[in-house]
């Protein structure tokens, strides 16, 4: 068994003594005496080594070696080895929340630095200090939404991550806001023109770009179209596109918002990824969670504190724009991080690397017997919809066996979408990779 | 030496290079249309490796966290993150969230047997992982009541009672969830009273929120009672587990009347707060509740675990995937090295450790409630540092020159100029006698010498900031 506690048996007894008390049961007076446990029914404790062999033999019942053309929300890349490096230092990830202004300057300037970075790479102005996820992120915008405009109803693009729009209706349903998608074209981009006539007493639109189904959307005609029915516009973006394709800004979004998990987060099974999310210095008091802002000190040095919490939870209680309190500090520092090493140029090269070698794929698998592109004229970032001839499953599990993870059979999420595949290349996929899956794919549509 | 830290922008110059990748090995070809590209180049610092290592280098050398020193920040429990824990989180960083069922039985595995593990420690049959936070799991927990009411077609039970006592997420997570609150002052000892949950009934009553220990660190005896009487009039009762680390296999709030519960494994279980998160606020419930969880809920099937979908009643999801994976691991990794015996002896120190820090600071302090306390202790100034104008903050500022994180100041609200301390069973006899020491200390320059504890803190690399300043005209991102 492993303690943590350091005090010896006698060092304990001394302190007892010290405090007037006999044995450790005094100190749970309070406690009614037919609810102690006698004992916890757990087995004994684990030495270290023994920890070390149960979760090896966990993790050997993964599979975690097979190159992967899969993302649906959760992107392999590659992160740099200064990233795991620098997150080991304990002074980061074994403190709390920085309260305590003069003890946490490190950690408030790193905030500081990645709500910078996020207003930089999106072009906007204000970003709070993460929330859970992008899913999340979707949930709280929803809210300051309602907040902002005082209506209880919200417009979504169908080309949201289905678990976002999952989230988001769990949020919707219990703080009393209607949800109303706005469906996809036959291009597979969100259908602007439904948007007049969904808009009566909405708040706001979330749409992605590029959406859940790799596609790019024409932001600057839906900003339009959103702008022209009092909506606020809230841009769900993947930060990697933002190397290559236009920002938030660019078009005019109200609120950009999304997942960060690619800027230096492992796919890790689903989490901790990074929620996030900015918006204009007009609606800067709308953002929910903390946020990290500068100041002086008493001798006039620049220095950071968190602030603008007369919003938040610990001041407002009930009144509060969102009850978030922890958040996902230690990726947002990830993701500064992230932006620091990979530079402008570095997200650059990310994207554009992406872009061709999903690209390259799409075009080797539709040149295959048995594929076609679902969108095939509308461009797309680094993921894209195939259909087979074949059922989406029975491929997946077919490249499985050849030691490929494919895209994504889309039945996942709608039963009906039998024969649709998602698929994903990002840099970590070599050429190697791209023509291996290509040729086992193949052999299977054959 | 004072001084400001520069910003990693500040550092910058042109063409400076951090990273490299290999070269693109596929043919290019102009696929994006110019309507939907970026119009100006990217804006982000350009800095070489070494630059980037040594500006986040030097930003943790500004920070303080568990492996610095003691941390006792009341309601934070700031216990030492394990190491194994860490390094066995990383065993699963390539796993793909939607990888294929036949590939992830190891993953789903370990969340069956947290599940497992935390029905045994805390008396709830059935768990959720995916709550990313505290406030997160509260707001979880709240929607599972709502749906439960509102399955019973009970549409009128709108109102979630919470002591004056609770945290602010308390009332903001409910109001988040839907409801109304009803506020109810604490009994003198900072406990529920009795009165007054009474008279607070109602047919609108959905539930009451309940931090216990509560947040003077007093385990309200009148548990059972106080369970009793809202059932009696149709709520359910709701455990905030911040505080669990004072009863973690001692006792088990399934089995004094609660529905459901969540739990800070960020404090209770030991994995690191990073700064503020990412944690884990697990949320636990009763047979009858398990139907509402959100998808996907993990079901043991043999020897195994599944990931369970079809679940028609289930609230649906609060966020992406199954939640923070990683912190998961290091919470398995913690059950199974204390294992049952370390659990309980975990609490028993924590609890030892918060009575022993108040039994020395007895006579130096005031004790508004002097008596046994759970895993934290309140305490105040005495009136006579108060008369000499010296507060709580300037005891907390001072503490800093101590090298000692201070505890948490004005909270709880309802005990004026309060300091809120939990050392937790991780530190030693010497390391409380030296906080004891300090805070002797301070208390006579308090009295000797005010004037002195205005411009602590002394040491750090920066002074008292203007936070009124930042407030009124908040500069939230550097312009450059």
């Amino acid at each position: 068994m492993r303690s943590y506690v350091p005090n010896t048996e006698s060092e304990r007894q001394a302190m007892l003594e010290a405090i007037g008390l006999k044995d450790m049961y005094d100190l749970f007076v309070d406690v009614p005496a037919d609810m102690l446990l006698k004992s916890l029914d757990l087995p004994e404790g684990k030495s270290e080594m023994e920890i070390r062999r149960l979760f090896a033999s966990l993790a050997a019942n993964t599979d975690q070696s097979t190159p992967i053309f899969r993302g649906a929300g959760a992107y392999h890349h590659y992160i740099p080895a200064a990233i795991p490096q620098l997150l080991a230092r304990s002074e980061f990830y074994t403190a709390y929340t920085p309260y305590q202004t003069e003890m946490s300057q490190g950690m408030l300037q790193a905030i500081f630095e990645y709500q910078t970075m996020i207003c930089d790479i999106t072009g906007m102005d204000a970003s709070n200090a993460s929330v859970y996820d992008g899913a999340h992120a979707c949930a709280e915008v929803m809210i300051a939404m309602r907040a902002s405009k005082r209506k209880a109803k919200v417009l979504y693009s169908a080309g949201l991550h289905p678990e976002y729009v999952e989230t988001m209706k769990t949020y919707a349903r219990f703080a009393g806001i209607e949800l109303v998608e706005v469906p996809l074209c036959a291009y597979g981009q969100t259908d602007g023109k439904a948007i007049a006539a969904l808009a009566e007493g909405a708040a706001g639109i979330l749409v992605a770009n590029p959406n859940f189904l790799g596609n790019i959307e024409d932001m600057d005609a839906l900003v339009e179209a959103a702008h022209a029915c009092g909506l606020l516009f809230g841009a769900v973006v993947n930060p990697i596109s933002l190397g290559e394709l236009k920002k938030p800004g660019d078009y005019g979004a109200d609120f950009a918002l999304g997942e960060g998990q690619p800027l230096g987060m492992p796919l890790n099974f689903g989490g901790p990824y990074l929620g996030f999310v900015a918006t204009t210095s007009k609606l800067m008091r709308s953002l929910t969670g903390r946020i990290v802002g500068e100041t002086t000190d008493d001798e006039g040095n620049r220095v950071y504190c968190l602030t603008l919490s007369a919003r938040e939870q610990h001041i407002r209680r009930e009144k509060a724009a969102s009850n978030i309190c922890s958040n996902q500090c230690l990726c947002a520092v990830t993701a500064s991080m992230y932006l620091s090493v990979m530079g402008p140029q570095g997200l650059e090269e990310v994207a554009e690397q992406c872009v061709q070698k999903a690209h390259y794929l799409a075009d080797a698998i539709t040149a295959l017997p048995g594929a076609k592109l679902r969108y095939p004229n509308t461009p797309f970032f680094h993921e894209f919809v195939v259909d087979f001839d074949e059922k989406a499953e029975k491929v997946d599990k077919a490249l499985l066996k050849a030691g490929y993870m494919s895209g994504l059979p889309l039945s996942r999420f709608d039963k009906a979408d039998a024969h649709g595949m998602l698929w994903c290349a990002t840099e970590l996929n070599t050429r190697e990779e791209l023509d291996g899956v290509v040729a086992a794919l193949k052999e299977v549509l054959k | 030496m004072r001084s400001a830290y520069k910003l990693v922008f500040e550092r910058s110059l042109p063409g400076r290079k951090g990273y490299d990748l290999p070269k693109l090995d596929v043919p290019e070809k102009d696929v994006i249309p110019a309507s939907c590209k970026k119009t100006a180049p990217v804006k982000l610092p350009e800095l070489a490796e070494v630059d980037m290592v040594r500006h986040f280098v030097g930003l943790s050398r500004r920070n303080y966290g568990v492996d610095n020193g003691f941390y006792p920040l009341g309601s934070c429990t700031m216990k030492y993150n394990p190491k194994i824990n860490e390094e066995i989180a990383t065993l699963f960083e390539n796993l793909h969230p939607y990888a294929d069922a036949s590939c992830t039985q190891g993953a789903v595995d370990v969340m069956l047997m947290i599940d497992e593990a935390l029905a045994k420690i805390t008396g709830f049959p059935a768990f959720t992982l995916q709550p990313a936070a505290g406030a997160h799991g509260e707001y979880t927990g709240l929607t599972l009541i709502k749906a439960y009411h509102d399955n019973r077609k009970d549409y009128e039970r709108t109102v979630i009672v919470v002591p004056d006592a609770a945290h602010g997420t308390n009332p903001a997570s409910a109001a988040l969830a839907g409801f109304k609150i009803r506020e109810i002052a604490s009994a003198p000892d900072g406990g529920v009273d009795l009165e007054a949950l009474r008279a607070a009934m109602g047919p609108d009553v959905a539930g009451l929120m309940l931090t216990n220990p509560n947040t003077l660190g007093i385990f309200d005896h009148n548990i059972l009672e106080i369970t009793k009487i809202v059932h009696d009039a149709g709520g359910l009762c709701y455990y905030d587990g911040a505080n669990f680390n004072a009863v973690m296999g001692v006792a088990r709030p399934g089995d004094m009347g609660f529905d459901v519960l969540h739990l800070n494994v960020h404090k209770t279980f030991s994995t690191p707060h990073g700064g503020g998160g990412p944690g884990c606020g697990a949320v636990g419930c009763t047979a009858e509740l398990a139907q509402f969880l959100p998808i996907p809920v993990v079901v043991r099937d043999g020897e195994h675990g599944r990931l369970e979908y079809d679940r028609p009643l289930s609230v649906g999801k609060v966020k992406a995937f199954y939640g923070n994976f990683s912190v998961m691991l290091k919470t398995l990794a913690y059950i199974e090295s204390m294992g049952g015996v370390g659990i309980t002896e975990g609490a028993q120190n924590a609890v030892l450790n918060a009575n022993y820090v108040m039994g020395m600071l007895r006579g130096v302090y005031d004790l508004p409630h002097d008596r046994i306390c759970m895993h934290e202790c309140v305490v105040t100034p005495t009136e006579e540092m108060i008369e000499k104008g010296v507060h709580t903050s300037d005891i907390a500022k001072g503490l800093i020159d101590y090298g000692v994180h201070p505890p948490t100041i004005y909270f709880p609200l309802i005990v004026h100029e309060a300091m809120m301390i939990e050392p937790t069973e991780t530190e030693s006899r010497e390391t409380l006698d030296a906080f004891v020491q300090a805070m002797k200390e301070i208390a006579q320059i308090a009295l000797s010498d005010p004037e002195a504890m205005h411009k602590m803190p002394l040491t750090t690399p920066v002074g008292r900031p203007d936070e009124v300043a930042a407030a009124r005209n908040p500069i939230v991102r550097h312009q450059w």
